[in-house]
């Protein structure tokens, strides 16, 4: 049993790091060390975490503005993304595009987008370009509910399941558009059916179980990889602070928000972890590293340098032509 | 402080013929300013008021030190003359702006003409370009006996002056090496002979221009005698301003440069070539023109003179001469006799920069370019 | 030859030359093309690379950005600019800015054609010129060829852009006759061409605007005017200095525009032309610019409402009237 206890203390380790570096850039933004918008993972992190675990570094990601998760399971170093959180030219796009902005070239990772589905398109394209080129990689592409509504996300759904590519469509259902519930959005608020309209096969895991959508990540991969065509994932999951920094969150009840918290999902993995024995020392040495991870992080970030104003009008253009 | 050789790069005031407040005209000499070599006559280019002056007698100032204000007849005076001073009372206000358009203005203070003085024949009465030239014709017809000669005496002998400084120096600093070759124009000839019958008298294309066109683009397969000769060793140019030894009426030479030649076509040449004769026989030149030559070329051909041997510019590298067209008998294909119009072209280069064997290249292409002129 | 079959042309080197360029757009393969562009293609090619999609503009010009990303080359097929406002999105928040955002990572070569302009009584919604509006984004490349060569150069050279490129085609151009020199390949895209040299006046334009341009300035020669007419091709980058260069020597601007007068392409050409040049203006520099009213239906008002070769020429004479 113990290669499940260590992957299972893996999948605990990657969850807190997010976690901790969630709450840090929170303390931060009130510092004013992060500025703009700050749109954070906590609560949510069974979602990336566990999807995350289906995919290679072969594979390409498309994410939301809500991504720091996604780039931290990724590999993206916490400094990096701090840096970048920081505005120095050592983040990884740069300092030129902030926490909506994290990119990364060496994990595939392409960004951070900041318009809801403005994404759905580009990992169509991704997926299209493998197709074409014979390559059975995925290309996982997260959105949240508020999506599901825009016309991107049909006409992506619809090409995607007519061209048969290799997406894997990974729906982060938080049951909130920003201020707006699920059910003052949709008109059909299971959102596989959705999917089910465009002959998409779809699966929708409980969000909070960082488990269970593993399984069905990897099931759901495998599907995309056999080039059969997309696939959906419906992750219902919650969110337990605001949208963003500025939200009052007039627009739910602080109960509802405890009852989800009872959901969550790192103590969740840690109960599942003890089904096996104690691991209080285990989660005591991650809280540590993951501590020591972050003020490095940090440090990384402070110690960072601002892009030279006289570069600002720099990446208009290509400055070389790529091989 | 202006610029009144290429070595020059101080001077010193001497004296002050005007004082604030004194009405000048252009060509009016304004001051007397000291070189190594001796004291100038300083003439000014602008008509207007006298506003500052800016430098004392004894001063030794860098070339392009502000050394006096002139304030244009229709200008208010300037905002520092005026912020200590109480508000002007509405009589003491400067005249309603006359209209001109932008040309129109530029012109006017180079010709020196006063637009109060026209009559704007624009909409609205806006005075334009045609205006000012007209005007300034006519004040040209109105003083025929005492036609102004472009380059007045005072500043023929300051030019001659400063033409004696730098070809002293040339001769003693640079150690020149001549080259010269013989050019059959025939195809170029014919080939102009061909395109300047489509095309109307203002817009014909002179030897010269195909010439200049020709050295231009030699000049960028041959750098290294285009550029300046400072801090012991050649500064190759990256663009070719190409200077045209203009000679003056009245015994002044000019050589103002057509900027980045290397990029005119023929038309532009020859357009640029035009512009440049007339202005500099007008004095109408602007500063970048006359300093800014990146090498010489000289044609003399108008004059007889079939071979040129010429002295460089400094700190320039290279001269470029052109002689005479002549018929002379050529040795044509299959040893066959032939008469082929001739030019003669040298080249006078700065050994220090280049050896022989890179002028001869350049003189080849030069000849080369010639014989293709459809190509230029 | 036709501006089409030079398109068709250039579409046809690429598709042979680069395994990785594709055609994608709506009506491209089974129908032949909305204007025939593309005709012949799919026979040709295959439905891989001459691909039909839904109508889904933001999806498939979000998929042309993503498989550029992914390595390919597609050329994407907007039916004509009035629709493109549904990509819009995809074209100036990711085309335009993915470089940007990731810090220069990602580059986008991606190449979107799009018909352009009006003049068919389509009516308001079909009619539109939005080649000016687009070029005021940074990060794309904006091109208007008019003429057979820069229609096919241009697409040729845009293909190896490392950065997205976007190309107005003149509806009224595509039937437009002309000649394709032999071996003719791709056209640098940054640089006005004078199209017609003259001495009173610089005719500023692009696109249809070029022929309209061209025939005033020849009907203007009979009466000693004589108009130089300059090609601008690219609007974003603008080339600045072929402007100037030509109101330098002839003083006066006249820009034609079919795009709608107030903050079009006129407008910038125009502070470009001041910042630059005023001391060589001998006159206000004029536009003659497309009327801001919704394209009415009616072919009376319709003509009125476009730069036409007798507005041209009027307004040329007009600028040049007192001095020739």
């Amino acid at each position: 049993m113990n290669g499940v206890r260590e992957h299972r203390l893996e999948l605990l380790r990657q969850m807190l790091l997010i976690r901790r570096f969630e709450e840090k850039c929170a303390e931060l933004y009130t510092q004013q060390k992060i500025r703009g918008f700050l749109h954070l993972y906590i609560g949510e992190e069974a979602v990336g975490v566990g999807v995350h675990q289906a995919l290679t570094p072969e594979d390409a990601i498309v994410s939301t503005y809500r991504e720091h998760g996604h780039a931290l399971a990724r590999g993206i170093s916490p400094g990096s993304v701090m840096a970048e959180m920081f505005g120095k030219q050592e983040g990884c796009s740069r300092g030129r595009g902030g926490s909506m902005h994290l990119f990364d070239a060496k994990t595939r990772f392409y960004g951070g987008n900041a318009i809801v589905g403005g994404g759905l398109p580009i990992a169509v394209g991704l997926a299209l370009a493998d197709k074409m080129r014979g390559k059975t990689r995925v290309t996982a592409c997260f959105f949240g509910d508020g999506a599901v509504a825009e016309g991107e996300f049909h006409e992506c759904m619809n090409l995607a399941s007519l061209w048969k590519l290799p997406v894997l469509f990974v729906c982060e259902n938080n049951r909130y558009a920003m201020g707006t519930r699920l059910d003052f959005t949709h008109s059909v608020t299971d959102l596989t059916k959705k999917a089910g309209a465009y002959c998409v096969p779809a699966a929708a895991p409980d969000g909070m179980d960082v488990l269970a959508v593993e399984e069905a990540a990897k099931s759901a991969a495998e599907y995309v990889r056999t080039g059969k065509g997309p696939f959906f994932l419906e992750c219902r999951t919650y969110r337990f602070r605001a949208h963003s920094m500025y939200d009052p969150e007039l627009y739910r009840d602080k109960a509802e928000v405890e009852e989800w918290k009872k959901r969550d999902p790192i103590p969740a993995l840690i109960r599942a972890l003890e089904s096996g024995g104690k691991v209080d020392a285990e989660v005591a040495e991650i809280e540590g590293q993951t501590a020591a991870e972050i003020e490095q992080a940090i440090a990384f970030a402070e110690a960072g340098t601002l892009e030279p104003v006289a570069d600002l009008l720099r990446f208009v253009y290509s400055e070389k032509a790529p091989a | 402080m202006p610029s009144l050789g290429a070595d020059m790069t101080e001077g010193t005031l001497v004296q002050w013929n005007v004082k604030p407040g004194d009405r000048i005209k252009r060509g009016d000499i304004i001051a007397v300013v000291g070189t190594e070599k001796a004291d100038i006559e300083v003439e000014v280019y602008e008509t207007g008021i006298v506003e500052k002056l800016m430098a004392q007698p004894g001063d030794k100032l860098p070339v392009g030190t502000p050394i006096a204000v002139i304030r244009r007849e229709d200008e208010a005076p300037s905002a520092s003359a005026a912020a200590s001073a109480p508000p002007l009372p509405a009589t003491a206000q400067p005249a309603e702006r006359v209209k001109a358009s932008p040309m129109a203005r530029k012109l006017a203070q180079e010709l020196g003409v006063d637009l109060e003085k026209i009559k704007g024949t624009g909409p609205h009465g806006v005075i334009e370009r045609h205006d000012v030239e007209e005007a300034a014709k006519l004040k040209q017809a109105a003083m025929p006996a005492a036609a102004p000669p472009p380059a007045p005496p005072a500043a023929v002998a300051g030019m001659r002056h400063a033409i004696a400084v730098a070809m002293a120096r040339s001769n003693r600093e640079i150690p020149h090496y001549y080259l010269s070759t013989r050019v059959d124009m025939s195809a170029a000839l014919d080939w102009l002979q061909e395109c300047n019958s489509k095309r109307p008298i203002e817009t014909r294309i002179l030897p010269a221009a195909l010439l200049l066109r020709a050295v231009a683009r030699g000049l960028v397969q041959v750098p290294e005698l285009n550029g300046f000769w400072a801090d012991d060793r050649l500064n190759v140019a990256p663009d070719v301003h190409l200077g045209v030894a203009i000679s003056l009426r009245g015994g002044g030479l000019m050589v103002p440069a057509i900027l980045s030649a290397q990029q005119k076509t023929i038309e532009e040449m020859m357009a640029a070539l035009r512009d440049l004769i007339t202005r500099a026989r007008t004095g109408r030149l602007r500063s970048s023109e006359i300093t800014e030559g990146t090498v010489t070329v000289t044609n003399l051909g108008d004059l007889g003179v079939e071979t040129v041997f010429g002295v460089i510019y400094p700190p320039q590298v290279a001269l470029v001469g052109f002689g005479k067209i002549v018929d002379r008998p050529w040795a044509a294909a299959r040893g066959m006799l032939g008469v082929r119009p001739v030019l003669t072209a040298t080249l006078a280069a700065d050994h220090r920069a280049t050896d022989g064997h890179r002028g001869a290249q350049f003189l080849q292409i030069l000849d080369g370019l010639l014989q293709e002129p459809g190509k230029l | 030859m036709t501006y089409r079959d030079a398109i068709r042309e250039a579409l046809r080197k690429a598709l042979r030359a680069d395994d990785r360029v594709f055609l994608m757009g709506e009506d491209v393969g089974r129908y032949g093309g909305c204007y025939a562009v593309s005709k012949g293609l799919l026979a040709e090619f295959g439905p891989e690379r001459i691909r039909d999609t839904p109508l889904s503009e933001s999806a498939f010009v979000g998929a042309g950005i993503g498989a550029s990303l992914g390595g390919m080359r597609p050329i994407v097929e907007i039916m004509t600019c009035n629709f493109s406002l549904l990509a819009l999105d995809q074209i100036m928040n990711n085309a335009a800015t993915l470089l940007h955002m990731s810090g220069g990572q990602f580059n986008v070569p991606v190449v979107i054609r799009m018909a352009t302009g009006g003049g068919r009584q389509l009516a308001a919604q079909h009619s539109h010129s939005l080649e000016g509006w687009y070029a005021h984004i940074p990060g794309i490349k904006v091109l208007t060829p008019a003429t057979l060569g820069d229609a096919h150069g241009m697409l040729l050279t845009a293909l190896q852009d490392p950065d997205p490129v976007l190309i107005f085609e003149n509806a009224l151009l595509y039937n437009m006759e002309g000649d394709l020199p032999a071996g003719a390949g791709p056209v640098e895209i940054e640089r006005a061409r004078v199209r017609r040299p003259g001495r009173d006046v610089s005719v500023i334009t692009y696109g249809n605007g070029l022929w309209k341009s061209l025939e005033a300035a020849k009907d203007l020669a009979e009466k000693g005017i004589e108009a130089e007419v300059v090609d601008l091709r690219t609007l974003r980058p603008l080339d600045d200095r072929t402007l100037v260069e030509s109101v330098s020597r002839t003083h006066r601007a006249l820009i034609v525009d079919e795009g709608w007068r107030s903050g079009g392409i006129a407008a910038e050409v125009s502070a470009r032309l001041l910042e630059q040049a005023l001391y060589d203006l001998d006159a206000p520099i004029e536009r003659l610019c497309g009327a801001e009213v919704p394209m009415p239906y009616a072919a009376h008002l319709e003509k009125e409402s476009i730069p036409q070769v007798a507005t041209i020429r009027a307004a040329i004479e007009k600028m040049v009237a007192a001095h020739g």
